[in-house]
C-alpha cells in the first residue's frame, strides 16, 4: 500500500509536465554545446545497446520490466543488442528531451504525448514514420486500441506506440455531499447549473479547482468547446488552423466559463489554488467543494492523499450534456497515452521496433493493471477485474472505449503553442480579459 | 626622460604586487562560465531557434519583437517596479536592522544570528515554504492573495525581502561598526540625541554601504527568478510576469530560445547600464572618503 500511496503522488506532478523547483537546473543544463544528457547517451562504444528516455516517475517501473524483459529476449537477440533505460525526472522531462535531441546524446527511443508535443521534432525530421511498420505488423496493428493510436498522430502519420494507461477527463463528485443534499451527478447543463445553485445555498462550492496551475481550467474550455461544437473544432485548431478559434463553439465556451467564474461555481480563491501540491485534492476530498473535473489519475491521487475518501466517498461520472450542443455527449478528452517515438538517427532502428512490440504484450498489460492504470491495449478488456478497482477501471476503459473522439489535451495537442495559451486561459479565467478578448488573442497565436 | 625611468624603475621594484597572472584563472573560469554563455546568447539573439537542429538568422526580428510586444511592455514595468518596491522595503528594514546589530551588547549578537538564518536558505526552498503558508485553503491567512495582482506582487516583494534582508543587514552592521566612536562622542558633548546622531552621523557615513547595497539589491531583482515561477508563475494572468520570467518562458516552454536570448540581452545590458549609472552618480567610483580627515 505505501508504495502504491508514494506512486500515487509522485505521479500527480508527472502527468503533466510542470516544472518546480528544478527549474534553475534548467536554465542551465538547456544552453547549447553545455548539455549533459545523464551517463548513457548515444555515443556508441558498446555496439548494440540503444538507449530510451522515459519519464521518470514512478510508473516507471512498467518500463523497467520491459526493458529488462525484452534484453533477456530472443527478439533481442534476433535484432543484436539490448536497450538501456534513461530515467529523466518528471518536472525536467520536455527541456531535457529537447536539447538531448538537438545533440550527439540524443535517445533513440523516448517517451511523449504524441501529436503537438512531437510535432516540431517531426519537422525537424527526427521522427521515424511508423505507419507502415504499424500497418505490416499484427502485433502492433491490432495491439491497440485505434482510437489511442489515432489520437496521437499527426496529420493521419504514426509516429508512437501507445506506452501507458489511459488519462481521460473524468467528472468527479462527492458522494456523501450528494447523498446529504440529496443530488445526482448532472447530466445536462441545466442540472449542472441547477445543481450550483443548491450547492451554493448549502455553502458548499459547486467545484474545486487548481487554478494556479492553468492545465485544470484548460479541462473545462477542452469539454466545453467539444459538446458545444465537436471535436472538429479544435482538430481544426491542432491542424494549424489559428481562424479554428473563431469558431462560435469557442466563443460560446468561453462565455460559459465566465458565467461559471462570475456566479462562483468555482468558490472565490480558486486563482490561487493549486492541483500539484494538494490543494484542490484537499478541498474536493474534505467536502468543501462538491465537485472536481479532473484527469482519471484523480482516483489515485486521493487514494494516496485521503484513501478514505476515494475508497467510500469518491464519485465519478462523464462530462454533461449541451442543450442544443452538435458534440456526441459520449466524447472523451484528456490524454489518451503516453507514446514511444523512434528517433529518426537511431543506430539501431530493428532493435527500436522489436523493443516497441513489447508495449503490445500482455506481460506488460498486466503491470499497468497492477499500478492502476488502464492499458490501452486491445486485450485490456480481460484484464479489468484484475485491477486494484475493478469498477472504476471497468468505467474508464469502457468510457474511452466506446467515446467517438478522444481529444488530446490542447496544450499537448498545440506544442510551443501551448504555453501562450495557458496564458490566454488564467487572463480569461481570472477576469483579466472577456470571453471575445480570450477569442481574439487566441487567434493571433503562432 | 630621467624621471620617466626612474618611476618605471620604483614601481618594478615596488614588493608584494601580484603579476598579471595571478589573475588567469579567474579571468578564465569568468570567460568560460559568464562571457562566452553571454555572447552566444548574444549571438542566438539575431537568429530563430527551436533548440532542435541548426539556429537559422533573423537579422533584427527579435529584437523588433521586444519593441513590439506588449507583454514585454508590462513585463518591464513590472520589473522597475518590483525593483522600486524591493529596494525600498528592503533597504530600509535592513539599514535599520543593521545599524542596531552593531551596537556592542550581548542579545543583539544572539538576536543577530536568529535574523541570519533565512540567508542560509536556498531561494527554492523559501519559496515552496511561503507557497505553503500562503495556500488560500490551508495555509495561515486563507486569503485569495496569490489569486489577485496586487497581492501576488507584494506576496514576491514580501518573500524576496525576508530572504535577502539578513544579507543586506550584515553589511549595513558591518558599515556602522567602522564609524569611528570620536564621531559619536563628539556629538554627544555637542548635545545631539539618538535620532539627530542617526540622522547626522550614521546615515552619512554609510553613503558607500547604501550605495553597495542598492547595486546589489537592483541587480538581483533583475534576476529575480525562482520565487516568481513558484509562487505565481506570473500570475494570475500576466501580472507577474517580470523580465526573468518571460525569458524562461519564451525559452523553456515555448522553445523559442532566439526571443528568450533576446530578452536576456537586453537584461544583460540594463543591468550593466543601471549599475554603472548607479556608481556614477553617486561619486561611488572615485572612492571619495565618506569620513572627515580621513
Amino acid at each position: 500500500m505505501g508504495s502504491t500511496t508514494s506512486s500515487a503522488g509522485g505521479r500527480t506532478f508527472s502527468r503533466r509536465r510542470l516544472l518546480g523547483a528544478g527549474a534553475t537546473t534548467l536554465l542551465t543544463t538547456g544552453l547549447p554545446g553545455l548539455t549533459a544528457c545523464g551517463s548513457g547517451g548515444g555515443a556508441g562504444g558498446d555496439g548494440g545497446t540503444i538507449t530510451a528516455f522515459v519519464y521518470g516517475d514512478d510508473a516507471v517501473k512498467v518500463q523497467q520490466a520491459a526493458v529488462e524483459r525484452f534484453n533477456k529476449s530472443a527478439a533481442a537477440k534476433e535484432a543484436g543488442g539490448t536497450v538501456k533505460l534513461e530515467k529523466v525526472p518528471g518536472s525536467d522531462y520536455s527541456p531535457k528531451l529537447r536539447t538531448a535531441m538537438g545533440s550527439p546524446s540524443a535517445p533513440d527511443v523516448f517517451f511523449n504525448w504524441g501529436g503537438g508535443s512531437i510535432r516540431a521534432y517531426e519537422e525537424a525530421g527526427k521522427l521515424v514514420d511508423l505507419t507502415d511498420t504499424i500497418e505490416n505488423d499484427p502485433v502492433l496493428k491490432d495491439g491497440f486500441l485505434p482510437s489511442v493510436l489515432a489520437a496521437g498522430d499527426l496529420k493521419g502519420r504514426h509516429y508512437g506506440i501507445p506506452m501507458r494507461g489511459m488519462q481521460p477527463v473524468i467528472l468527479f463528485y462527492n458522494k456523501s455531499v450528494f447523498a446529504e443534499h440529496k443530488l445526482r451527478p448532472p447530466t445536462t447543463w441545466d442540472q449542472l447549473l441547477d445543481l450550483n445553485a443548491k450547492l451554493k445555498k448549502a455553502n458548499i462550492t459547486p467545484f474545486a479547482l487548481g487554478g494556479s496551475d492553468i492545465w485544470p481550467e484548460l479541462m473545462w474550455l477542452e469539454y466545453l468547446v467539444d459538446r458545444i461544437g465537436g471535436p472538429e473544432v479544435f482538430r481544426r485548431i491542432q491542424d494549424g488552423d489559428a481562424q479554428g478559434w473563431g469558431d462560435p463553439a469557442v466563443l460560446r465556451a468561453a462565455e460559459m466559463v465566465k458565467e461559471l467564474v462570475d456566479d462562483g461555481a468555482f468558490g472565490d480563491k480558486f486563482t490561487s489554488v493549486s492541483y500539484v501540491n494538494g490543494g484542490a485534492p484537499a478541498v474536493f476530498a474534505k467536502g468543501r467543494a462538491a465537485m472536481h473535473l479532473m484527469g482519471s489519475w484523480e482516483y489515485s491521487t486521493q487514494l494516496g492523499k485521503f484513501p478514505d475518501f476515494a475508497e467510500q466517498h469518491l464519485g465519478w461520472a462523464a462530462f454533461p450534456e449541451i442543450e442544443g450542443g452538435t458534440g456526441d455527449v459520449r466524447n472523451v478528452v484528456g490524454n489518451p497515452t503516453n507514446y514511444w517515438s523512434v528517433n529518426s538517427r537511431t543506430r539501431n532502428k530493428d532493435l527500436a521496433i522489436a523493443f516497441l512490440k513489447e508495449a503490445a504484450s500482455e506481460a506488460y498489460a498486466r503491470d499497468l493493471i497492477d499500478l492502476g492504470d488502464v492499458p490501452t491495449t486491445s486485450n485490456a478488456a480481460q484484464l479489468l477485474d484484475s485491477a486494484p478497482n475493478p469498477e472504476y477501471a471497468r468505467f474508464q476503459y469502457d468510457m474511452v472505449e466506446k467515446a467517438p473522439a478522444f481529444t488530446l489535451s490542447w496544450d499537448q495537442a498545440l506544442g510551443e503553442l501551448g504555453t501562450p495559451m495557458h496564458t490566454e486561459i488564467g487572463k480569461l479565467f481570472a477576469g483579466k480579459s472577456s470571453p471575445a478578448e480570450f477569442v481574439a488573442a487566441c487567434k493571433e497565436l503562432k | 626622460m630621467s624621471t620617466a625611468a626612474t618611476r618605471r624603475r620604483t614601481s618594478d621594484t615596488r614588493v608584494g604586487r601580484p603579476h598579471v597572472v595571478w589573475a588567469l584563472p579567474g579571468v578564465l573560469f569568468f570567460a568560460f562560465f559568464a562571457v562566452v554563455p553571454m555572447a552566444l546568447a548574444f549571438y542566438l539573439s539575431f537568429t530563430t531557434w527551436d533548440g532542435l537542429g541548426d539556429p537559422r538568422p533573423v537579422g533584427l526580428a527579435n529584437w523588433h519583437r521586444l519593441l513590439d510586444d506588449p507583454r514585454m511592455t508590462q513585463s518591464l514595468w513590472l520589473t522597475v517596479l518590483l525593483t522600486a518596491a524591493s529596494w525600498a522595503f528592503q533597504t530600509v528594514v535592513a539599514l535599520l536592522l543593521g545599524v542596531w546589530a552593531a551596537g556592542p551588547q550581548r542579545n543583539r549578537a544572539v538576536l543577530s544570528a536568529i535574523f541570519f538564518v533565512p540567508l542560509l536558505l536556498s531561494s527554492t526552498a523559501v519559496a515552496l515554504l511561503f507557497y505553503a503558508l500562503l495556500d488560500p485553503n490551508f495555509g495561515i491567512v486563507q486569503k485569495d492573495i496569490l489569486g489577485s495582482s496586487s497581492g501576488a506582487f507584494l506576496a514576491i516583494v514580501f518573500v524576496g525581502g525576508w530572504q535577502f534582508i539578513p544579507f543586506h543587514t550584515l553589511i549595513y552592521q558591518g558599515g556602522a561598526r567602522q564609524i569611528p566612536q570620536v564621531l559619536y562622542q563628539a556629538a554627544a558633548i555637542d548635545g545631539a540625541g539618538r535620532y539627530r546622531q542617526f540622522f547626522s552621523i550614521t546615515l552619512p557615513q554609510l553613503r558607500n554601504t547604501v550605495i553597495t547595497s542598492t547595486v546589489l539589491i537592483v541587480v538581483g531583482s533583475l534576476t529575480y527568478f525562482e520565487t516568481v515561477l513558484i509562487l505565481t508563475k506570473g500570475g494570475p494572468g500576466t501580472d507577474t510576469a517580470i523580465l526573468p520570467y518571460l525569458m524562461y518562458e519564451a525559452g523553456f516552454k515555448s522553445y523559442d530560445f532566439g526571443y528568450a536570448s533576446a530578452i536576456a540581452s537586453f537584461l544583460v545590458l540594463a543591468a550593466t547600464g543601471l549599475s554603472l549609472l548607479l556608481v556614477r552618480l553617486s561619486g561611488f567610483g572615485a572612492m571619495r572618503s565618506t569620513r572627515e580627515g580621513m
